[in-house]
């Protein structure tokens, strides 16, 4: 495999990774916590993608044989699997984290209330569609090549959509962040919460703006992985999780650029893995995340910490 | 309730004090069940490679489990104590990201490594007891000294010194508490007790591989903690019998158990976030009990 397809492959993954850490980013921006149902929100986005392309309930599972009665191109599909699981994930927020906040409770409580709405709904999918794997089919690009030549490579162009629209994505949430009246108000609550309480930006607004982006993102990339390489079934997202994890560390906690660079680096990273020692690829992330936390614990591009007495 | 799943219960409670230690001095670690996969990698490879662990055939000797528990022990220890000093510099969700990213690291050692048994793990390995039972009473034993030493820590000066740290790291430090000491005190003492369960357990279930140490049961054995509450000893304890026992409890409603366990979890900590042992309840215990052995004397 030569430079450029190893380049892609690193970037297209990354790309995932990072659409994943910006999930995971922006609650954590707001409530200083992590959302340990994102995994599962991300992978509920890969099956509402395959149910609106019109794909059909496989054998097992309560929805047995079950077919939406439309069939959209994947492109409508898409950001209606986003809406969707931007939905779940506001359900997620009401049920799990805001009965906390209105407690005032130790966050910590939080990373298991959210695990617990996580394995909640992953075994609702089990339930419902059971534990086999489901595909994408890559007709569903209708028009598009499966893939197209570049400077000598090959390049499918799934993963090329996968880079894409990770980066039109974060442009546009940055454009959003920085610019409009909301974005602002979120950055503020992110800032200090009572301080932006008091100046008149409602945070409980923004907390559920927070998490609906979040599950629009995390859906985004779910129906897009779902469509590079499969659904491998309810568990899927728990993978892709924990490097999201991984990712939102190295680029900084609550740094949306962050998240994409440590996205793409832990992808390149991964793609540059031989293949005789591919059983360490999924090492590789964890490797790098250890080694910048204790010689740069704030993350690549995240801010200290304040130290209060 | 058969033996086998009171001894998973047994092991669950022994996993949660071992979350509980660092936890009572304020410090997040998910690094458990990486330590357990250790401990229990040791007895493994130990009882079925070398012929005086081995015992005969499938039956091993007491004393070679004691041994692997105490070598297991250490192993989990030493690794604890080299990546403690850096590691227990992070705070807080850094300190927890770490210690996952810990785990994942020891998953994916026991994965490759050229003598673990990849995928497979190692099987076949002997057993000290003949039935569960007998676990059961050597578990319980275990964990009577485990619960005696965290009880011990509310007496001494190290305990205070841990309780300092989780209530304000900087107060403690300032009034001339070694922070990082005690800090990696904790942690180590922490993967001691995890890798020693992870070598009694390679024995009861007979097989290893390196899914004992999972990202999965870092959430589980924290949400023991959790669950059962932080603060006392009696918490975890109590977590960690409960929430092991709940799954095979709800075995009868079926495909809906992890649903269920899920929304117990979730739950869980909405209505009781102190945890289910607190201090109110334990002095409403402990007056309960006093009335009770008072009682007969009363006229």
């Amino acid at each position: 495999m030569d430079l450029l397809q190893i380049l892609v492959n690193g970037l297209s993954v990354g790309a995932v990774y990072g659409l994943f850490a910006l999930g995971y980013t922006l609650v954590f921006s707001v409530l200083g916590v992590i959302n340990f149902a994102h995994g599962a929100v991300f992978t509920l986005g890969a099956y509402f993608t395959y149910l609106l392309i019109g794909g059909a309930v496989g054998a097992n599972g309560l929805l047995a044989g079950f077919q939406l009665p439309v069939a959209l191109p994947f492109w409508g599909a898409l950001p209606l699997a986003g809406l969707g699981a931007a939905l779940v994930a506001l359900l997620v927020e009401r049920v799990a984290f805001r009965p906390l906040r209105r407690r005032r409770a130790d966050p910590l409580l939080a990373l298991i209330t959210s695990l617990g709405a996580g394995v909640i709904l992953v075994n609702l999918i089990q339930l419902l569609v059971g534990a086999e794997s489901y595909a994408i089919p890559t007709g569903a690009l209708g028009a598009l090549p499966a893939s197209f030549p570049l400077l000598g490579a090959r390049v499918r162009t799934v993963q090329a959509l996968l880079l894409g629209i990770a980066v039109l994505l974060l442009a546009l949430l940055t454009l959003w962040l920085e610019g409009s009246r909301n974005g602002k108000g979120l950055q503020a609550v992110a800032e200090d919460a009572e301080t932006a309480q008091l100046l008149g930006i409602d945070s409980t607004v923004m907390v559920r703006l927070a998490f609906g982006l979040s599950g629009f993102l995390a859906g985004v990339a779910g129906g897009l992985v779902g469509l590079s390489v499969s659904i491998a079934g309810p568990y899927f997202g728990i993978g892709y999780g924990l490097k999201g994890l991984a990712v939102l560390v190295l680029g900084g906690l609550g740094s949306v650029p962050g998240a994409v660079l440590g996205g793409l680096i832990v992808g390149l990273a991964e793609a540059f893995v031989p293949a005789d020692w591919s059983g360490y690829k999924d090492a590789v992330s964890y490797g790098f995340l250890f080694l910048v936390l204790l010689l740069r614990p704030r993350g690549l591009l995240g801010r200290p910490l304040p130290t209060k007495v | 309730m058969d033996a086998a799943l009171l001894e998973q219960m047994l092991l669950g409670a022994l996993l949660a004090l071992s979350v509980f230690l660092p936890l009572r001095c304020g410090q997040l670690s998910l690094a458990t069940p990486g330590f357990y996969a250790v401990g229990g990698y040791v007895a493994a490879l130990l009882s079925t490679d070398v012929p005086a662990f081995a015992g005969s055939g499938a039956t091993s000797p007491l004393a070679a489990l004691l041994a692997e528990m105490v070598l297991g022990g250490s192993l989990a220890g030493l690794i604890a104590l080299a990546i403690g000093g850096p590691v227990l510099r992070l705070r807080g969700i850094y300190l927890a990201i770490a210690t996952i990213a810990l785990v994942e690291i020891l998953r994916v050692l026991n994965l490759n490594l050229p003598f673990t048994g990849g995928a497979m793990g190692i099987f076949g390995i002997p057993q000290p007891f003949e039935h569960a039972g007998g676990y059961v009473l050597f578990t319980l034993g275990l964990l009577a000294v485990a619960c005696w030493l965290c009880q011990r820590l509310e007496a001494v000066r190290l305990g205070r010194a841990m309780a300092a740290i989780r209530d304000d790291e900087l107060a403690a430090a300032s009034v001339g508490i070694d922070t990082p000491r005690t800090k990696l005190i904790a942690f180590v003492a922490s993967a001691v007790l995890a890798g020693v369960t992870g070598a009694l357990a390679a024995h009861f279930f007979n097989s290893w591989n390196a899914r004992a140490g999972s990202f999965d049961a870092s959430i589980t054995t924290l949400a023991f903690v959790v669950f059962g509450g932080s603060r006392f000893w009696p918490g975890p304890v109590l977590g960690g019998l409960v929430l092991t026992a709940l799954p095979e409890l709800l075995r009868p409603v079926g495909d809906l158990r992890l649903i269920l366990f899920g929304a117990v979890i979730l739950l869980g900590p909405l209505f009781f976030p102190q945890g289910l042992v607190t201090a109110e309840r334990l002095r409403g215990l402990a007056a309960l009990l006093g009335r009770v052995r008072q009682a007969p004397q009363a006229p």
